[in-house]
């Protein structure tokens, strides 16, 4: 796998470099958020980018929110926000 | 110097210092701790009168209920939900038990058949049998009630109440032995010096036993642990109840010091679900036990596959304050005058602590209690022993 | 799933993981490496495979121990463990989520000694608007440029203290972004008399100046930001500057789309809090698993190295991963030696032809190495304190906890209702109670609260669902308590 693929957020694609996080995919495509906050309604995206702050869960292909930064982009993957 | 010294700065105590302080009497609270640092710290918040059988716990846990009304209506604060509790039957049999015990109880409840379940909880299993719905049962935020509690007897800092006695809250003080007038009781020894008193109330929960031998007398209080899952938030809340399954009744009132597992499931106002109850007896050890946390999963999962794929971001465990005979210490200590228990409430304190301050308040006033605390008198051990 | 009987296995594939493992690989042991990232690496080595970061120092020797790793030991990537449990006979056991294709799965390593290489994370301070998108920690930047070739922004200040900001700018820079400044909150006078230069390392100091003058990137002491600003994106952010109690004197404004902030490293220990390891503070107030010269911790079978046994770097892991694993071949040689049949067999209990353990002898080079790199790690924590008048930052509406959305008056009412510690502050204002659990804002909380940070007590280390946990395999894992606690 090492051509360039696209996943799509709300059906809109995105461009992926292969070995990139879904997070790091959106991030360059210039989407910094994808989620709200549950009590203040504040948009949410990358943060620390390793794992640990848990800011940028996302959900990718109808399944329970993970980490974008941790989770690997793989073809067709659909987020949904 | 104080009328009262509550030693405890848990649910139980906040509540004695709560009633003795509306009572006009000047109460200091004291606690090597925080506020909450103890079992009150661990609990879920359980307001039940659903899993108490027939007698004096019973009669205890309603006065209390009423009681936990009126303070969500005075004082506040502390996310009190009448969310109404559901106890579910696996099979046949325990359908029919459940129902017996329910009209035993002789309190407000609903015998829910197998069908209607699901008007009630939407997520529940398939196969259940039926159930039986406790509109009386709560919960509370166990640590805000704690603290607003105190606050309010407090009237804002070292103030009191309009008509109230003063209620002063010394925390990271520790009480290291009793004050003495004769053969009398009259206050505390602390780490930072002496507090003088006119009546010491014992509310040091799962370590009320320590207190009690500081002045000399047993007190067979014991830590019974228990582990809580604590899920992600979710984005709907999925559980309306607070829902039991029938083993939980079982399970409260054994004896075993083997682990004992029930599903006790429910949501929270921050939007994540408490999974428990696990009981065991191992001493204060806080070893955190992956198997026990997968039996309650397990069970989770078992009664709402809804839960599957919701994930676990925490847990914790608490010592419940265990005695023999499962019912709460509660009242003056006749070994040692001046020495009141307010301790030793199990997997309860929480549900039990307005009902045990109220009851206190007036027996250290010398008034009629509401209710009889004869089985709750803190000699009943020694009593038995000798036997 | 309980998978094999492993003589070794090392949690965390960064360069004191694989430095580690591949050293006891070497004696004959045993080996499994776990890692919740999908490649090897941690957070300096985390480069794509491919060029241009080939010319990162360390990174040709880093591919070649892997790939002599992998040739040697079972290496096992997106598995995130979440508890570590030991068994009655003494063993341990590592438990773990696997993914496989976006379902969780539970595997459980069983194994006779654990290395704790679990590397460290950003230090972040709050402040208004810190919550905003486009505002990533230091660490957070430098993972999206080298781990995945992603610029952060277009228009990046950094700001932060520590001598991590100056690589992360100069990354940014080199990589086309326009660095509007690098604000670091501690004292000095600038580059010319950066501490890297007063420890022995002016060429490193030098380097990073003259790459941040090449691209014209400002680089100021005692400034931070204070707030960052913006709609639904970081537009701007306020830059203070401070007294040396990092209290405010003047601000301006700068605009930015992208902030880059890190104020040191937590180092990650929960698994060794875990499993009761003794932890000491480290010279910046960190809990860390304190250790001996062979990176032993006090629990019986369980060694750490690197970040989780005090902030030092990548060569320093590297070295510390080196000496653990001397030392646990060395401890497995023992076991050989005084019971030859059994733990040879544990030992290698596969493969036949492979290497019976020798004793091992661990070269005082290295522990003199160590023991400079240590010192050299310790001067640079004291030379970046956080100062405490960072608090005077926040508002009341401020959130300290990002997941619990908790701003400051809520933890400022905790305190008024009792809470006289970190952990009642958690209980009454939820704070550092939500996904995270604590990690971001554990810090903060803790000086708001006026205490050193405690060790982290997280029994579920990572999220598992509850589907995977209720699989969990109880066969040979019932728990040994390790301690009996009496709080009274």
């Amino acid at each position: 796998m090492t051509e360039p693929f696209q996943i799509t957020i709300d059906g809109h694609p995105v461009p992926v470099t292969p070995g990139q996080t879904i997070g790091a995919a959106l991030h360059a495509a210039g989407r910094r958020s994808w989620r709200t906050t549950r009590f203040g309604g504040r948009p949410r995206g990358l943060f620390c980018g390793i794992g640990v702050c848990f800011d940028c869960l996302i959900t990718v292909n109808g399944r329970p929110p993970e980490r974008a930064c941790l989770l690997p982009a793989r073809p067709g993957d659909e987020v949904t926000t | 110097m104080s009328d009262v010294i509550v030693v405890g700065a848990g649910v139980v105590g906040a509540a004695c210092a709560y009633y003795a302080a509306r009572a006009g009497l000047d109460v200091t609270v004291v606690d090597r701790g925080p506020v909450a640092g103890g079992t009150t710290g661990a609990g879920e918040g359980n307001v039940l009168v659903s899993d108490k059988e027939p007698g004096p716990e019973l009669d205890l846990a309603l006065l209390s209920n009423r009681l936990w009304r009126e303070l969500d209506r005075s004082v506040g604060g502390f996310e009190f939900e009448a969310k109404g509790g559901l106890v579910v039957a696996e099979t046949a049999d325990v359908r029919l038990q459940l129902a017996d015990l329910a009209a035993k109880q002789g309190i407000q409840h609903e015998n829910v058949p197998a069908h209607a379940l699901r008007d009630l909880e939407p997520h529940l299993a398939d196969g259940l049998a039926g159930g039986v719905l406790y509109p009386q049962d709560a919960q509370v935020q166990p640590m805000l009630a704690a603290a607003r509690l105190l606050r309010h007897s407090a009237g804002g800092r070292g103030g009191r109440l309009p008509g109230g006695g003063a209620v002063r809250l010394r925390l990271g003080v520790t009480v290291t032995g009793l004050l003495r007038s004769g053969e009398r009781v009259s206050g505390v020894r602390t780490d930072q010096g002496d507090l003088p008193g006119g009546a010491v109330v014992n509310a040091a929960g799962t370590w009320g036993g320590r207190i009690a031998a500081l002045a000399g007398v047993d007190l067979p209080v014991q830590p019974r642990r228990g582990f809580i899952l604590v899920t992600e938030p979710l984005g709907e809340p999925l559980i309306r109840h607070k829902v039991y399954t029938a083993a939980y009744v079982t399970n409260v009132a054994s004896d075993s010091a083997d682990l004992e597992t029930s599903a006790v499931i429910e949501g929270t106002p921050a939007g994540t679900v408490l999974i428990g109850a696990s009981r065991e007896r191992v001493g204060f050890d806080r070893t955190t036990s992956p198997p026990v946390l997968a039996r309650l999963a397990a069970q989770a999962v078992a009664l709402f596959p809804v839960l599957r794929d919701v994930r676990v971001i925490r847990s914790y465990c608490g010592f419940r304050p265990y005695c023999p005979d499962h019912l709460p210490v509660i009242g003056a200590d006749p070994r040692a005058p001046g020495l009141y228990h307010a301790c030793g409430h199990e997997g309860a304190g929480i549900g039990l602590a307005p009902a045990t301050g109220h009851l206190l308040a007036q027996l250290i006033q010398g008034h009629r209690p509401d209710l009889d605390p004869h089985p709750f008198r803190p000699d009943r051990f020694q009593a038995e022993e000798s036997r | 799933m309980l998978l094999g009987d492993w003589d070794l296995v090392v949690i965390g594939g960064g360069p004191a993981g694989v430095a580690g493992a591949l050293t006891a690989a070497l004696h004959g042991l045993r080996v499994a490496v776990v890692d919740a990232g999908a490649r090897l690496g941690g957070q300096y080595f985390r480069h794509r495979a491919a060029p241009p970061h080939s010319s990162t120092p360390g990174f040709g020797r880093f591919l070649g121990q892997v790939r002599a790793l992998r040739e040697r030991a079972e290496v096992l990537t997106e598995h995130q463990v979440w508890s570590v449990t030991r068994q009655v006979d003494g063993r341990l056991t590592v438990h773990c989520a696997a993914r496989d294709g976006g379902r969780e799965r539970p595997v459980a390593l069983g194994c006779r000694r654990l290395l704790i290489a679990t590397g460290a994370h950003d230090r972040v301070l709050p402040f208004p608007g810190w919550d905003l998108p486009g505002v990533l920690t230091a660490g957070g930047a430098q993972a999206l440029l080298k781990g995945h070739g992603v610029v952060a922004g277009s228009r990046v200040v950094v700001a932060g203290t520590g001598p991590f900001l100056l690589p992360v700018a100069v990354g940014l820079a080199e990589a086309g972004a326009r660095v509007a400044g690098v604000y670091e909150a501690g004292g000095g006078l600038g580059l010319a008399r950066h501490p890297l230069r007063a420890l022995g390392k002016a060429g490193e100091a030098a380097g990073y100046g003259v790459a941040l003058a090449r691209h014209g990137v400002p680089y100021r002491t005692r400034r931070a930001v204070i707030a960052a600003h913006g709609e639904h994106e970081l537009e701007a952010v306020t830059v203070a500057r401070l007294d040396r109690d990092w209290r405010v004197l003047g601000t301006r404004r700068v605009t930015c789309d992208t902030l880059a902030t890190g104020y040191g490293f937590i180092p990650q220990i929960e698994l060794g809090v875990q499993l009761g390891c003794d932890t000491r503070h480290d010279a910046d107030g960190s809990p860390i698993l304190a250790v001996d010269h062979g990176q032993r911790t006090s629990v019986p079978g369980v060694w750490a190295a690197g970040e989780p046994t005090g902030v030092g770097g990548w060569r320093l892991a590297e070295l510390e991963g080196r000496l653990a694993g001397l030392s646990i071949a060395a401890a497995a040689a023992a076991v050989a030696a005084t019971a030859p049949a059994v733990a040879a067999a544990a030992a290698v209990p596969t493969a036949a032809n492979a290497p019976v353990p020798v004793p091992v002898p661990v070269p005082s080079v290295l522990l003199r190495r160590r023991r400079s790199a240590r010192a050299f790690a310790a001067a640079l924590l004291e030379a970046y304190p956080v100062r405490s008048g960072w608090q005077g930052w926040l508002r009341d509406d401020t959130l300290v906890c990002r997941c619990e959305e908790v701003p400051l008056a809520r933890v400022r009412e905790a305190q008024e209702l009792g809470a006289t510690d970190a952990r009642s502050i958690k209980l009454l204002a939820r704070a550092g109670m939500g996904w995270c659990q604590g990690r971001i804002c554990g810090y903060p909380v803790a000086c708001l609260a006026g205490e050193p940070p405690a060790p982290p007590r997280r029994p579920v280390a990572q999220p598992i669902s509850l589907a995977a946990l209720a699989a969990f395999d109880e066969d040979g894992t019932r728990t040994e308590p390790h301690t009996t606690e009496d709080p009274a």
